[in-house]
């Protein structure tokens, strides 16, 4: 057994309960070991990554228990590749907090932070049903306490609002689960595939009740339409550096969604059949008309950067209903480009707001310092998630369209027409922060008044840097996704690798 | 027996739905405790309702009560005492900012983000 699969689980584990322990009052220390922790987490899933790409799926026993009596974590280029994702936007964001000096407005932010990359790394690991809902629990509880970091009075009331959204979507995911174990007797997720496959005809209508279920569940998580409502407000009033760390929390929605609906439920099971592509595929186009509507139509910028991000989901969920291997290494491709440029927007946001004090839309103010740079951030964030060339954003579209040719009537539409909107509304929002004549309402903040430190206009150009390096080795990255997307519609690999146990 | 267990955990769903719908968080929070209780039950009935059989497998017996469920309502009822928990706490935190407990944001809070 490779024992580096549960390093980026057990890695963060250890180091955030020692950060509670014993650097509670000492800040530089806990940035100093939380930074060098995700980054030794960075080290690791690229290594794993090679792995990945050079091996059939790796199963890590728990305890050496054979499945499915025992919980598995599996190792394939799917997790190899969230993992990266988690581990590069996670450092990069975590830098960003430190220099504009978030992680100080409140307690424990760092060690929240490792259990976030735990909670994330683990969900996706797992290859146990009822430990994906654990880990979703652990992400999910670490969120709960990031959302109201630094504490205020809206944020605490949007914060009630996030959790008990989240706690009624657990609640569902449990009901998901017992039905599902009532009919197949297991939760091993490779187990599960053998047996819905040849699941009996009397019982296919409680495995598409669980399956239904299931996708609810992850609809919650990907703030899917109309299930988005938590989305908006979480994101508005998250602090800035953590809304773009959320920004891969959506996309464990996405990431649970390809994984589930590939290997337990794959198109043309006979209990579900179409049934999932056909409710996805609606929800995804109205979540992205309703995505670009919001960024047309939002009053503040946090809220235009929150319906962007609902946006960006409608067009990965888009491609995911497809159920191609095409389509699928397209939504991948999307997933990455759209994290990091949904990350990459929140934190332009905080650099606004912490110099303009409102980010309202509907007024002009007296310019920003540092507007000039601040202004070419926003406008490559805005350019990346628009979809224009020339960053990686165009690529993920024009993948997802050509992926979608079949669905020429209605995919096509919606997508182009919803990328007009949000570069209007990218347009409109640029010109009000940073252009338009201005009345003297409120003094400017002095730039003296501002942290000096460099670091989050490095952590921003680096996200920026990261999307025009996933435009230019675009062929590379692809290829490795079109190998990803073809071991999904292939599962025979992952479920061998579980070397299920023969008999009961 | 089953009538019983699968009516309880009816009642306790709607009355958790119920109950979560409304306007201020102290129901809303009952809400998601009875929703919790009622899905503990449910997963405790997916090991199928038995009676007067061992809890383990052991040679000779004609059959036994599903242990793995019990160890799944055990997991859940562990994360959703520890979840309650948390929204009690924050929501605390959001009645003593505001001096009121309702739930919902009204239009024009929280938009000078």
């Amino acid at each position: 057994m490779n024992h580096w699969i549960i390093a980026p689980v057990i890695m963060p584990a250890i180091v955030g309960a020692v950060m509670v322990l014993v650097m509670r009052g000492n800040l530089a220390l806990q940035r100093a070991v939380g930074v060098s922790a995700t980054g030794a987490a960075v080290a690791v899933a690229a290594a794993l990554l090679w792995s990945a790409s050079h091996n059939p799926p790796q199963v890590y026993f728990l305890g050496d228990w054979p499945a499915p009596f025992g919980i598995v974590l599996v190792f394939d280029r799917l997790a190899a590749l969230m993992l990266l994702l988690t581990a590069t936007l996670a450092l990069i964001v975590q830098l960003y907090a430190t220099g504009s000096g978030w992680d100080a407005r409140g307690r424990h932010f760092h060690a929240l932070w490792q259990f976030q990359i735990m909670g994330l790394n683990g969900a996706f690991l797992t290859g146990d049903m009822f430990n994906l809902f654990v880990f979703f629990e652990v992400l999910l509880i670490a969120s709960y306490g990031l959302m109201i970091h630094a504490g205020g009075r809206d944020r605490l009331r949007a914060g009630v609002q996030y959790v008990a959204f989240n706690l009624v979507g657990s609640t569902l995911f449990l009901f998901a689960l017992a039905t599902l174990y009532s009919v197949t007797g297991t939760l091993n997720m490779a187990d599960l595939a053998v047996k819905v496959a040849i699941l009996p005809e009397g019982d296919a209508a409680l495995i598409r009740v669980a399956a239904v279920l299931l996708l609810l569940v992850f609809a919650i998580k990907g703030a899917l339409v109309p299930l988005h409502f938590w989305l908006p407000g979480t994101y508005a009033n998250a602090p800035g550096p953590v809304a773009a760390l959320f920004a891969i929390m959506t996309k464990v929605g996405a990431y649970a969604v390809i994984r589930v609906f590939t290997l337990i439920f794959p198109p043309g099971t006979l209990a579900t059949g179409t049934l999932i592509a056909d409710l996805l595929l609606p929800a995804a186009l109205v979540t992205l008309a309703i995505g670009a509507i919001g960024v047309l139509g939002a009053a503040t910028l946090a809220r235009l950067a929150a319906f962007a991000a609902i946006g960006s989901i409608g067009t990965l969920f888009t491609a995911i209903a497809l159920f191609t291997p095409q389509a699928t290494s397209a939504a991948l491709y999307y997933l990455l480009h759209s994290t990091l440029a949904t990350a990459a927007l929140f934190l332009i946001a905080d650099l606004v707001l912490e110099r303009r004090g409102t980010g309202s839309l509907r007024t002009a103010r007296s310019p920003i310092p540092q507007s000039g740079l601040i202004a070419a951030l926003f406008f490559a964030a805005a350019i990346g998630l628009a979809g224009m060339p020339p960053l990686s954003g165009f690529i993920g579209k024009l993948l997802i369209l050509d992926a979608a040719r079949n669905h020429i009537a209605t995919v096509w539409p919606v997508m182009l027409v919803a990328s007009l909107f949000m570069i209007i509304g990218f347009a409109i929002a640029g010109s009000t922060l940073f252009w338009k004549p201005h009345e003297a309402v409120g003094e400017p903040i002095a730039a003296s008044a501002l942290p000096t430190s460099a670091l989050p206009f490095i952590a921003t150009g680096i996200l920026l840097g990261l999307l025009a390096a996933l435009t230019i080795f675009a062929g590379p990255v692809t290829d490795y996704l079109t190998a990803t997307a073809a071991s999904l519609y292939d599962p025979a690999p992952y479920i061998a690798a579980n070397a299920l146990a023969a008999g009961e | 027996m089953e009538y019983l267990v699968s009516s309880a955990v009816g009642l306790l769903t709607a009355a958790g739905i119920y109950l979560i719908l409304r306007r201020h968080t102290f129901p809303v929070i009952l809400g998601l405790a009875l929703l919790s209780y009622g899905v503990n039950l449910f997963i405790f009935a997916s090991g199928r309702i038995v009676v007067g059989v061992p809890p383990i497998y052991v040679t000779g017996a004609a059959g036994y009560a599903d242990p793995l469920t019990q160890a799944l309502v055990l997991t859940a009822i562990v994360i959703s005492f520890g979840m309650t928990a948390l929204i009690v706490m924050v929501a605390l935190g959001a009645f003593l900012e505001t001096g009121h407990d309702r739930i919902d944001m009204p239009d024009g809070e929280g938009d000078d983000q």
